[in-house]
């Protein structure tokens, strides 16, 4: 079995006029690193939100590793929102206690290694931190748990290029063969390199979903340069 | 440290192409080991998918072999080598004459231009 996620005929109105994912289906493998791409208020976020079973579906199903979304797959998909939700009185070593107790993939020796690596103090209270380094806490947590699916909405939007290259450099490094990392994003350029597979999402739509290398070799363009003419306003 | 990579042309294709290089100029002799496909992914920054890719493509020419029990390894094949830096360095010719040819130099007028030329000294 590789198929990871299996979405079928999932949609989500607000209310009549605003639906915000319109009937997709769309099966994601395992081992994949997949860009999820679109404009603003092209239905990602909330795709995202109901593959994390934190908006109820209006119709359709999904499934992780065969199981519908609930605590089961929770436990086995590391989830980077895309706003803070962590508490600013509490420093970042207390966080990792939380995470160490509440998943049973957390790793703290990972999660340690690489605040080092960004030279993060981990006694430092997060209400202290600039934006960024806020992020970056936030995105170490979620790669540093072993899970099966990892999605990150939006990782690398508030951080420095330097920040950015470690960041992709630790999702490609870190990549587990029978895991998949769904990434959101509108910085496209820096992401593509280490992409395998582009979902390109319109009006809550699916419009796309292919290769990266395919997109090059079909159209001689970048991912990034394709995405401005398929979505040229 | 990230490879430089053009962002219009297929990834896995510059893949090839680089460590063909790399294999041709000696970088990794024959019969040397070559890097895991986790390594060589993190040095070029991209998908070790992507590599695997590459890697297979490679294999598939010839130029690396894999065992099973044994990582991946230049082939010993000078011969074969030696063929593709052929085929690379005439690729690159066509280029160049096509580039003189537009500023209209004659086949004859440019080997006597590379005869008397100094930029390079050898």
């Amino acid at each position: 079995m590789n198929e990871l996620v299996e979405i079928v005929g999932l949609t989500k109105s607000y209310n009549a006029n605003n639906v915000a994912v319109n009937n997709v289906t769309l099966t994601l493998p395992k081992g994949k690193i997949i860009g999820l791409l679109g404009p603003n208020g092209s239905g990602k976020t909330t795709l995202i939100k109901m593959m994390n079973g934190l908006l109820t579906p209006t119709s359709g199903s999904i499934k992780i590793n065969g199981r519908f979304v609930g605590v089961e797959t929770k436990a086995r998909v590391a989830y980077l929102p895309d706003r803070t939700y962590l508490g600013g009185n509490q420093k970042i070593s207390e966080i990792f206690d939380y995470f160490e107790d509440f998943y049973e993939d957390f790793s703290r020796e990972k999660a340690m290694e690489m605040l080092q690596s960004l030279n993060i103090d981990p006694s430092q209270k997060m209400k202290t931190l600039s934006k960024g380094t806020k992020e970056k806490v936030q995105l170490i947590l979620v790669m540093s748990r072993n899970a099966d699916l990892y999605i990150l909405d939006e990782p690398i939007a508030g951080v420095d290029p330097a920040a950015r290259d470690y960041i992709l450099r630790t999702i490609v490094t870190n990549y587990n063969p029978e895991a998949t990392v769904l990434i959101s994003t509108h910085l496209i350029e820096d992401v593509e390199q280490v992409l395998d597979e582009v979902i390109f999402m319109k009006y809550g739509q699916l419009v796309l979903y292919t290769s990266v290398d395919m997109i090059r070799e079909k159209h001689g363009k970048s991912v990034d340069a394709y995405f401005r003419e398929v979505f040229a306003c | 440290m990230a490879w430089e990579l053009d962002s219009d042309r297929p990834i896995y294709i510059q893949l090839v192409e680089r460590i063909q290089k790399m294999i041709i100029s000696g970088y990794y002799p024959p019969g040397g080991r070559l890097p895991s496909v986790r390594e060589m992914a993190a040095e070029a920054a991209v998908n070790p998918n992507t590599m695997q890719k590459a890697f297979a493509e490679l294999e598939r020419s010839g130029l690396i072999i894999t065992q099973r029990t044994n990582g991946r390894n230049v082939t010993e094949d000078v011969t074969l080598i030696d063929g593709i830096r052929k085929s690379l360095a005439d690729e690159h010719m066509e280029l160049f004459f096509e580039g003189m040819k537009e500023l209209g130099y004659t086949r004859k007028m440019v080997i006597e231009l590379i005869e008397n030329y100094e930029g390079e000294d050898k």
